[in-house]
């Protein structure tokens, strides 16, 4: 590729940042992988969409892999026993979610064998035909690994309607402190590889191209290892600026394309799939193997032994801890305990939280990591707008919500926000830009509720009045007839019966 | 690890870039400190006590307000002492120590604090102080002196600095002189030639080397240069304004001074004096007052450069830029309004793009 030919095609988003990436040493420590704990908290939500159903009881035995929660509805997941053991309670547990409200969740008590249940594999993935790969995706209740947790059979077979022409790879990893992509690429090229391949052939797509920041060097020279001989899937260098792994900014700068706003990238022919995914991907097809388990960047200051595991669906998060060695009192301690990266990851509030699908990392940062300081006033310096990757001028939308304007708030495109909080993070009098944001999106789609529930009520409403007035209507007609009918009768008794008479009352007898 | 508390749920991001309104402010002051220094020195103690107690007034107004209205006290985050500042350096250097003190409370309280304190205000405190002054005063407004540096003969010692700041003494007639683009306005008016006037004011190359009447501010040209320069390599500013401004004043200066040279100042003269290059550098560019998106500072910056020369060149008062960047601060919503980013998948109207399917190459 001429240098001329790079540079038609190094298409760029303008925006976004460039963080302390805090990748390494953790990046570079050996993988370790879990053995699974004494309990396992098995959320049924774990993935956007319905939760799934329970299909387990307590007391029944389950093996590692075998079903325990049906998915519901068209997006949805299934969800496996992450280890083999005993179901000791199905009920609340503790959510990975700020608020630490509980969910439904199935609790497996470990019987230390960890074994697996009857798998079904397949040897030639590429004999198989698309909509089978895609059936074993879902079977399997593989979703998208880089933090969204979509369930990836939809995005794999077709399921969005619209025609694939390329195979996006996310490899971006574009938050800091997390590695476990790079990871998995350093040490699992071949197999990401080989996912990669199945999901082209599931796809339909012509190409896959696999976008990795050139801040991982190492994960870049094995990736093009694997990818030597593979005419249709290449790796692709691009320049290492937090969010390159959105998925609309990956595009750009692969594709030199824009989705458009409200679109998908099926719009434009284009897939994207994290390679973690790719890897989930492979092994539901290959081995038959459930996603039970996942890469998790364990980091931050207050790690003993930073680095990543392979842990088990439902460990809770201070096991994981404690398996790295457990938490560093130094550094004036922890300040704040993140699930995912500290750009877009959550906080949450106790260490009881399970590891999820979606868990890519969790952090444990000191105060100087998070960064805290005083907050003030906006003061209109334009940096907020500068950093938006997205072009949006997250002052004046924030100016709307604060003054509660949120529909003037919309007119400045609240709706193309990705809440990838580039905006804050360079706020001098840190705002919280991307929690007005939040709350703004939140109390539009209560709006919209609201006006669709009126509209629900107006409608019934009317109906009911409709109702009433008809029935008010019948009783008076009945009431009329029946004073025309004892009038009748009346007349009838006081004088002379007339035949005509007579048979009105028979009439309006029979009508009534 | 302990307390629940130690991680009550913040939002995200859970990191920041480190920059806060102190690092900012505290650049700024920076970047004006040579500037001001070389006024200290060529207009003596009653500039440094003009300057002291222009910003104490800002300062203390600042606190004042700020109890009124029963906020927590922000004043060390810089904001008020640079309101100050900017409005001293933009004074007579001579000026009786109540125009500091009146011009400190102005700004303060009504260019900023009536609108809601920091980042509420329209227009620039220190601007909307300095036209109060000089409508309302205008004789103290445009008392200017002749240079007389620290420790020359017949410069103010301390004691005889502060009689004069005070009022107890008057400003002796040998050292009133007038600033430049003044003079240059007064001659013309008398039917003086271009290039005599300037002559007789010390030439063009006394607007760059600064040791001459004026304020504070537009005096160390270069020195104001020098701290623009830094603030944008620290990226505290961007470009955009002061070219716009210095663009928008030299291009139709060039061609007027081409047309007519007896008559109108070239581009250099206009650029060189004057508050220019302090206005460019560190008035327009308020962040509070100005336009947000790069296409909108432009155009802002070229308006004020354009107005101040319309202003120098036919209106009553030599020096323009005060009233341009006020004029722009009003009108700042409105480019805000029209000159906005394009929203990624949508055109600039705001539609979603067209979807292309086809080849990705
Ligand atoms: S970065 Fe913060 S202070 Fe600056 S304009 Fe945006 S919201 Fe205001
Ligand atoms: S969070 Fe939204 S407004 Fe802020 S930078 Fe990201 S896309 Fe822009």
């Amino acid at each position: 590729m001429g240098i001329l030919d790079r540079f038609l095609r190094a298409a760029h988003f303008s925006g976004g940042v460039h963080p302390d990436d805090h990748k390494r040493p953790a990046a570079d420590a050996p993988l370790r992988v879990m053995p699974p704990p004494a309990r396992v908290y098995v959320p049924l939500v774990q993935h956007i969409g319905s939760p799934a159903r329970a299909v387990v009881a307590v007391g029944d035995l389950v093996k590692k892999g075998q079903r325990i929660g049906e998915p519901q509805g068209a997006v949805s997941a299934a969800i496996h026993a992450p280890t083999s053991g005993r179901v000791v309670a199905i009920g609340d547990i503790v959510a990975p979610h700020p608020s630490g409200l509980p969910v439904r969740g199935i609790t497996i008590a470990s019987d230390g064998r960890d074994e697996w249940c009857e798998l079904e594999g397949c040897d030639d993935p590429f004999a198989l035909d698309p909509a089978e790969i895609g059936r074993r995706v879902a079977q399997a209740g593989v979703v998208g690994l880089g933090g969204a947790a979509f369930p990836s059979a939809v995005k794999l077979s077709g399921g969005l309607g619209a025609r694939v022409e390329l195979l996006i790879i996310n490899a971006s990893e574009c938050e800091p402190f997390l590695s476990c992509d790079d990871r998995l690429m350093r040490d699992r090229a071949a197999e990401a590889v080989d996912g990669i391949a199945i999901m082209l052939h599931a796809t339909g797509a012509r190409e896959a191209r696999i976008g990795i920041e050139d801040n991982k060097p190492e994960a870049i020279a094995a990736m093009r290892v694997a990818v030597a001989g593979q005419s249709r899937i290449r790796v692709e260098v691009i320049p290492t600026r937090y969010p390159m792994g959105s998925e609309k900014h990956l595009i750009l700068v692969l594709t030199g394309r824009e989705v458009p706003a409200e679109g998908r990238p099926s719009d434009i022919g284009v897939v994207v799939h994290n390679v973690g995914t790719a890897m989930a991907v492979r092994n539901a097809v290959r081995f038959g193997r459930p996603l039970v388990s996942r890469l998790v960047t364990v980091n931050g200051a207050c790690v003993r032994q930073p680095g990543n595991v392979e842990v088990p669906i439902g460990t809770l998060a201070g096991e994981v801890l404690a398996f790295c060695g457990g938490l560093r009192a130094d550094h004036g301690g922890p300040a704040r305990l993140l699930l995912g990266g500290p750009m877009t990851g959550m906080q949450v509030p106790t260490l009881e939280v399970p590891v999820i699908k979606g868990t890519g990392g969790i952090l444990v940062l000191d105060a100087a990591e998070v960064g805290e300081g005083e907050g003030g006033p906006c003061i209109r310096c334009g940096d907020c707008m500068r950093a938006c990757p997205v072009g949006l001028l997250p002052l004046e939308i924030a100016a709307r919500v604060r003054a509660g304007e949120v529909e003037k708030a919309a007119g400045f495109g609240l709706v193309d926000c990705i809440a990838c909080g580039c905006c804050a993070y360079v706020c001098p009098s840190r705002i919280p830009l991307v929690q007005f944001f939040h709350h703004a999106k939140g109390e539009l789609a209560a709006r919209a509720r609201g006006t669709q529930r009126n509209e629900t009520i107006r409608t019934l409403t009317r109906a009911k009045a409709e109702r009433l007035e008809r029935d008010e209507r019948d009783k008076a007609e009945a009431l009329a007839r029946r004073t025309a009918a004892s009038l009748a009768a009346a007349t009838e008794a006081a004088a002379a019966v007339e035949k005509a008479a007579a048979r009105t009352n028979e009439e309006s007898g029979a009508c009534a | 690890m302990s307390g629940r508390e130690l991680f009550m749920a913040a939002p995200a991001p859970h990191a920041h870039a480190g920059a806060d309104v102190g690092r900012t402010m505290r650049r700024v002051q920076l970047a004006l400190l040579p500037a001001t220094l070389f006024g200290f020195w060529v207009f003596g103690w009653p500039a440094v006590n003009l300057f002291v107690i222009t910003v104490a007034a800002a300062l203390l107004t600042e606190a004042w307000c700020q109890r009124l209205r029963g906020c927590e006290s922000r004043l060390w985050d810089g904001s008020a002492l640079l309101t100050g500042w900017l409005l001293a350096l933009s004074l007579p250097p001579w000026a009786p120590g109540w125009i500091g003190a009146l011009g400190g409370v102005i700004a303060i309280a009504l260019g900023k604090q009536v609108y809601g304190g920091l980042g509420q205000n329209l227009f620039n405190p220190a601007m909307v102080a300095r036209v109060a002054l000089l409508v309302s005063f205008p004789v103290a407004m445009t008392h200017w002196v002749a240079p007389l540096p620290l420790g020359s003969a017949g410069a103010p010692g301390f004691v005889e600095g502060l009689r004069i700041t005070l009022g107890s003494m008057p400003v002796p007639d040998a050292v009133t002189s007038a600033s430049l683009l003044g003079h240059v306005k007064t001659e013309l008016s008398r039917g003086v030639d271009l290039a005599q006037a300037l002559d007789a004011a010390g030439g063009t190359l006394s607007a760059w080397h600064g040791v001459r009447a004026g304020s504070l501010g537009e005096t160390g040209a270069l020195l104001l240069l020098l701290g623009g320069l830094y603030l944008l390599a620290r990226g505290v500013i961007r470009w955009h304004i002061p070219v716009g401004v210095f663009a928008g004043l030299a291009l139709p200066a060039v061609v007027a001074h081409a047309l007519d040279p007896a008559h109108s100042l070239s581009a250099t003269t206009h650029l060189a004096s004057g508050a220019v290059v302090l206005g460019a550098f560190f008035i327009a560019t308020d962040y509070v007052t100005s336009p947000n998106t790069a296409s909108g500072q432009l155009l802002y910056g070229l308006g004020i450069g354009l107005l101040t020369w319309i202003i120098r060149s036919w209106g009553g008062y030599p020096e323009g830029i005060a009233f341009a960047v006020l004029l722009f601060n009003a009108l700042t919503p409105v480019i805000d309004r029209y000159c906005r980013p394009r929203i990624m998948g949508r055109t600039r109207r705001g539609a979603p793009i067209r979807a292309t399917q086809g080849s990705a190459e």
